[in-house]
């Protein structure tokens, strides 16, 4: 049995939910190789290396992957699939984006979004957007599995895998990068955080999500929002923590001004401990809530910076 | 150039779904069924590029039994110009439905195909994808803004820092996100025409494919429900019970 672990990374960082991905490949069972492939990477084969219970990194460093392309990566991919049983992906941009090419080029399934492993062949995925659980059992000889990372604990990253480059260049030629606009914050990523602090339609406009920000730094915070707060343009799609937007499991997530829509419940609803500030008593944010408050939050935001 | 938009029958989005008593399968008997979302947006995509003098047909293509001609006739209502249902009784897994999807753009030949990003019952987020390896042409998955430029098409998509855009040679894929158009509903007359508009059934069968199952469904259950907490007082109150009764913070 052996597992090839596909890394989330941006050329520099590999990103924290490669080491749940891995829990989820360790669980499936056998041996696990990670694949970096991206450009000038080498810095992130050297962290992908101290991930635990890694036996082996592969990297494909050429500019073909400098932007993870799904054309290109995907070719990559279905080439090494060979010499393993599973092949897993995290289920975020990248991942979600090419790994179904590799699918489709394996002629097998994919099981999408895996949130526990029950044997190497079983899996548990939400389906109808988490208001139900599915139990599947894939009948192909691969196993293609991008894994919701909010199911696993990251493994720890004292580790030493050896790091081997590999010289397979893959160019699809029908596809190039043109530009990039990506939010640039000193706050940790909504995905990673371990608390996150989102705004809904209660924030009543942009400038108030400043609100927010001096408690995200008191508790080294994400900041998200519910997607009434994107639709009315108060902040960029990219904060959207629900069902079509970032699905978050942080140990504390503070709701501010978020009625509770079943959409936004089903981006936060794992998190460990939630917390619900809201002026409407019957908000249904209210029922799953450990903790709600009902209040004006533009009293209880400047009171909770002020005593944190 | 002709766009081909394969859409999804599923569950209206405001219906709330059970799961069966016997955990074999959520509960769909006298539920409200629609176009998926997602597939809405990609056929309104498709009738801007028509009206922009861009797009000189629209097809819209169905894989179900018979009552997903509902959907296909929504899509004639929105602005599409024939429609294809694949007839099949199965429940087909996204592996299956890309090699249907495949034979009819090879029939087809559209320079564009526009899905939407995933549908919002199985949630896979896979069809898109499959179909581009399939048909081996380039893909903008989660596009929030699509500009055909020639022999060309610039895609915007949502990735998770952000925005990107990239360039595609066509006859490309785009798979759709929430926020590249907002749909249009369909006028009376619009539907009354759209009783008119070519609609071609096609046997699944017929294609010759292995459209045997891959995965078995074991059982499905209700999500673990949330006990609702208390309501404190005070954020003096809140402050100490997230310190000392739950200890996130400190």
């Amino acid at each position: 049995m052996s597992v090839l672990v596909y890394a989330e990374h941006d050329n520099q960082n590999l990103k924290a939910e490669t080491l749940k991905t891995v829990a989820a490949a360790q669980k499936m069972g056998g041996d696990i190789t990670i694949l970096v492939a991206g450009h000038n990477c080498q810095a992130v084969a050297e962290q992908a290396a101290k991930v635990n219970g890694v036996s082996k990194v592969l990297v494909a460093d050429n500019a073909a992957y400098e932007h993870q392309l799904a054309e290109n990566v995907s070719l990559l991919v279905t080439e090494l699939a060979n010499d393993y049983d599973h092949i897993v992906a995290t289920a975020l941009t990248t991942g979600k984006n090419f790994m179904p090419r590799v699918a489709a080029l394996l002629d097998v399934a994919q099981i999408s979004d895996i949130i526990d492993v029950e044997s190497e062949d079983t899996f548990v995925r939400p389906i109808y957007a988490g208001n139900a659980i599915a139990t599947v059992k894939s009948l192909d000889a691969k196993k293609v599995i991008t894994v919701r990372t909010t199911g696993f604990d990251a493994v720890a990253t004292d580790g030493n895998a050896e790091i081997v480059n590999i010289d397979i260049v893959k160019d699809a030629g029908t596809s190039s990068y043109v530009s990039e606009e990506l939010t640039v914050s000193e706050r940790p990523d909504l995905g990673a955080a371990s608390v996150v602090i989102s705004g809904g339609r209660g924030m009543q406009n942009g400038d108030n999500f400043k609100l927010l920000e001096g408690i995200a730094d008191k508790l080294g915070a994400a900041i998200g929002a519910s997607r009434a707060a994107v639709d009315a343009g108060f902040v960029p799609n990219d904060m959207q923590v629900g069902q079509t937007g970032k699905i978050v499991a942080p140990d504390l997530y503070i709701a501010v001004g978020i009625s509770g829509a079943i959409q936004h419940l089903a981006g936060m609803k794992d998190s460990k401990v939630i917390v619900a500030i809201n002026k409407d008593p019957e908000a249904p944010i209210f029922q799953v809530a450990d903790y709600g408050i009902v209040a004006d939050l533009f009293e209880a935001l400047p009171e909770l910076e002020a005593k944190l | 150039m002709k766009i081909l938009v394969p859409i999804k029958r599923v569950i209206d989005y405001n219906v709330k779904v059970r799961v069966k008593p016997d955990n074999s399968n959520v509960d769909l008997a006298n539920v409200k069924m629609a176009i998926n979302p997602f597939c809405e947006i990609a056929v309104e995509e498709a009738i801007r590029l028509k009206e922009a003098g861009i797009a000189s047909e629209v097809v819209a293509v169905s894989i179900g039994d018979k009552s997903c001609q509902e959907q296909l006739r929504t899509a004639l209502a929105l602005g599409a110009d024939r429609a294809i249902q694949i007839e099949t009784s199965e429940t087909l897994d996204a592996l299956n439905i890309a090699k249907l999807l495949q034979k009819i753009v090879e029939e087809e030949q559209p320079k564009l195909v526009i899905l939407g990003k995933q549908s919002i019952d199985s949630d896979n987020n896979q069809t898109g994808q499959m179909l581009a390896a399939l048909t081996n042409m380039p893909q903008g998955t989660f596009a929030s803004e699509v500009k055909v430029d020639g022999d060309k098409v610039n895609v915007t998509r949502e990735v998770d820092g952000g925005l990107q855009t990239i360039t595609l040679s066509l006859p490309a894929i785009v798979t759709t996100d929430l926020r590249l158009n907002e749909p249009r509903y369909a006028s009376l007359p619009n539907i009354m025409k759209a009783k008119r508009k070519p609609l071609v059934v096609k046997s699944a069968a017929d294609f010759g494919l292995d459209l045997s199952p891959r995965s078995t469904l074991l059982k499905v259950t209700p999500p673990a429900t949330r006990q609702a907490g208390i309501i404190v007082e005070s954020i003096d109150e809140l402050v100490e019970k997230l310190k000392n009764e739950a200890k996130v913070i400190s």
